[in-house]
């Protein structure tokens, strides 16, 4: 008899790494190939070890731009099919296909690799009240937690998660990269630690557009997978950086806080320095503090926060990890090295390291920005949205 | 460092194309991995050459790391990767371009001069030597220098400094100039100035609030003696980096040295 290994074991605790990571974003949203990102890893080589890379890219898929573009990875033939009733039962499948690859020498285990272009069934959708993203939310929750050896690699519009073990370079020439154009891409290389570097756990996480790559080690993993459980998140990658994206999601999508608040809550000031902030202020943080402190995100970090409107960096408070950003014309890169910038725009007309705890934006031109506001607000227009009450709640209509 | 349409391959672990002038050597660095670059180096101390030139250099580590030699002077042309002269002993090194992360780590002896700026732990465990950079500094510059008899480190910055400038400074003399800077709207230096620190001295040229700094440290005026004993180092500062000393003397100098030798030493073994 032929037993099914139990994937979802494979990684039952959080993995620590030292990783090396980058973002690339053309504000004018001219298209780019997915060679500058594999470009600016592989001068970064030596921050991971081979078991793990990955990139994501935006705008990658114009023929299917109102799809939510599913890559998914199958451990096994089960894991697939029951994914794939899953999709019939809940979506419109328009187009299913084996991801395109190529042998890559160093490449080996790959799990079935495969994308779908799908959306909601309108009736479905409808008999669920819940918005269409949601919806998506939902159908990942339940593949990456109930199907076993099924995982979803990414669910967002016009975007993907291309990720596996090996060095990054590897990853990005067996996924093609070349072959696709995006005005923003982020890339990784992990140095995983303390559990096997596995394909899932691979970086870029990603839930609907939003896509993290992190350096770092989120020592509040455990609190903040309880917090996000209370959403209907189910942490079930077996590495930390799985929460933040989460974290993303219901802090900007669900709660639709301002971008620079959001930071605020993942990345809080510290209580003597709110203490020297004007006392307006001072109530914002504290409540801040107060309401997200199960989502603040402890320990040392380094991320690229991916979506469709473009990319934002940011750091832990304290800036225990590197982090590079520059500009050249509509152009905005960040990494975790100099060299890794240069590499791809030898002579930036501005190049800088971000101060801790503050976001580095890059903001594509004529694309939605679903992310409201920014800290110039009164604790009195965003208190709703501070309170979580969201339902009840006019959305914040302030200009960013 | 492109093989060809669709194959991007960083650097090539390849032996570098190596140019011999009289005492001086360049090495091509362009693209090779730092293994082999740092190999071409070592050969060329061992044959005695006295200057070697490193061109195309972007992001390779280690750079001077180790090397223990009197009178050798490199000379590094683009982007020094991390940990740029580790445990260095005696060289020179001068970096026309940016330094990243790690700059001088534990470094004995000998002299790095940055034209660009420098990344996070520059100096980290410095217990010798000097490190001079022209622009900003990231954070925890200087973390735990250290100075025993006659061997003192001194580094020198010209930009400002964030966070954690001198945490736990047990020796040295660490500078902080906030000139040659490209945030003219932030202030000097970050938080957490000289936390833990228990010896050697920091001067900031301008002001620093107390709150800024860690409690183990006194916060004065540097007097007339500080700035006589400060003048020469300050003076070799301008003369490697084309600063104008006037400028550098024209604000005065705040001096931060710990309150005591032994900040920690009752917590354990109350008396």
């Amino acid at each position: 008899m032929i037993t099914r290994p139990r994937y979802a074991e494979e990684s039952p605790f959080k993995i620590h790494g030292g990783c090396g990571l980058m973002g690339i974003c053309d504000e004018s949203g001219t298209l780019m190939s997915g060679e500058d990102a594999i470009l600016a890893m592989a001068v970064q080589h030596d921050r991971g070890n081979g078991l793990g890379g990955g990139f994501a890219g935006y705008g990658i898929y114009p023929e299917f731009p109102d799809h939510f573009a599913f890559h998914m990875m199958y451990h096994d033939i089960q894991a697939k099919e029951e994914s794939e009733a899953l999709f019939d039962e809940y979506f419109l499948v328009d187009l299913a296909e084996p991801m395109p690859t190529r042998p890559v020498k160093g490449i080996t285990g790959a799990p079935l690799l495969w994308r779908y272009f799908l959306t909601p069934y309108p009736n479905k959708l409808e008999e669920s009240e819940m918005s269409a993203e949601d919806y998506v939310v939902e159908a990942v929750m339940t593949i990456n937690s109930s199907v076993d050896g099924a995982f979803v690699a990414s669910s967002g519009k016009n975007m993907g998660v291309f990720k596996g073990v090996g060095y990054p370079e590897e990853i990005g020439h067996y996924f093609r990269l070349e072959e696709y154009e995006g005005y923003t891409w982020t890339g990784h290389n992990r140095f995983p630690t303390n559990t096997p570097g596995w394909w899932g756990g691979a970086h870029p996480f990603a839930l609907l557009d939003w896509t993290i790559v992190h350096n770092g080690e989120i020592s509040s993993y455990g609190i903040n997978s309880r917090y996000l459980e209370q959403f209907g998140y189910k942490c079930t990658l077996g590495t930390d950086t799985e929460v933040a994206a989460y974290l993303f999601d219901l802090l900007l999508r669900r709660h639709k806080l301002p971008l620079e608040l959001a930071c605020k809550a993942l990345a809080s000031p510290l209580w003597d320095e709110i203490d020297r902030m004007p006392a307006s202020e001072q109530a914002l943080m504290r409540s801040l503090r107060a309401v997200y402190g199960p989502g603040m995100l402890n320990g040392p970090f380094a991320i690229v926060l991916g979506l469709n409107g473009g990319m934002v960096a940011l750091n832990d408070r304290i800036k225990l990890r590197p982090l590079v950003a520059a500009r050249k014309g509509s152009v905005v890169m960040v990494a975790s090295e100099e060299s890794a910038i240069r590499a791809v725009i030898p002579d930036p007309d501005a190049l800088w390291m971000p101060k801790a705890g503050e976001p580095t934006i890059a903001r594509v031109k004529g694309m939605d920005w679903p992310i409201h506001g920014d800290l110039h607000l009164s604790p009195e227009d965003i208190s709703c949205a501070v309170t979580g009450t969201e339902v009840s709640c006019d959305v914040v209509e302030v200009n960013a | 460092m492109s093989m060809g349409p669709g194959v991007v391959e960083g650097y090539r672990k390849v032996a570098p194309v190596v140019t011999r002038d009289g005492g001086s050597v360049t090495i091509n660095a362009g693209g090779i991995y730092y293994r082999q670059m740092n190999e071409a180096i070592r050969a060329a101390v061992a044959d005695g050459t006295t200057h070697i030139v490193l061109d195309n250099v972007n992001g390779q580590r280690y750079i001077g790391t180790g090397v223990s030699a009197k009178g050798v002077k490199i000379d590094v042309h683009g982007t020094a990767g991390n940990d740029l002269a580790m445990f260095m002993d005696g060289p020179t090194i001068e970096v026309f371009g940016s330094a990243q992360d790690g700059v001088g780590n534990t470094m004995n002896a000998g002299k790095v001069i940055i034209h660009g700026d420098a990344g996070d732990v520059l100096g980290y465990g410095m217990r010798g030597g000097s490190v001079y950079v022209h622009g900003d500094v990231g954070y925890r510059v200087g973390i735990h220098m250290k100075a025993y008899e006659n061997l003192v480190p001194i580094m020198v910055c010209g930009g400002k400094a964030r966070d954690f400038f001198g945490e736990y400074m047990a020796g040295g003399i660490l500078v902080l100039l906030g000139m040659n800077t490209q945030f003219a709207e932030q202030p000097l230096v970050g938080s957490f100035v000289g936390a833990g620190m228990h010896g050697g001295v920091i001067y900031l040229r301008g002001q620093v609030e107390s709150w800024q700094c860690g409690k183990e440290v006194g916060i004065t005026e540097a007097t007339e003696e500080d700035m006589a004993a400060l003048k020469p180092l300050l003076a070799d500062y301008c003369e490697t980096q084309g600063t104008d000393l006037a400028e550098v003397l024209s604000v005065p100098f705040t001096k931060l040295a710990p309150f005591s030798h032994r900040p920690y030493g009752k917590m354990y073994a109350p008396m």
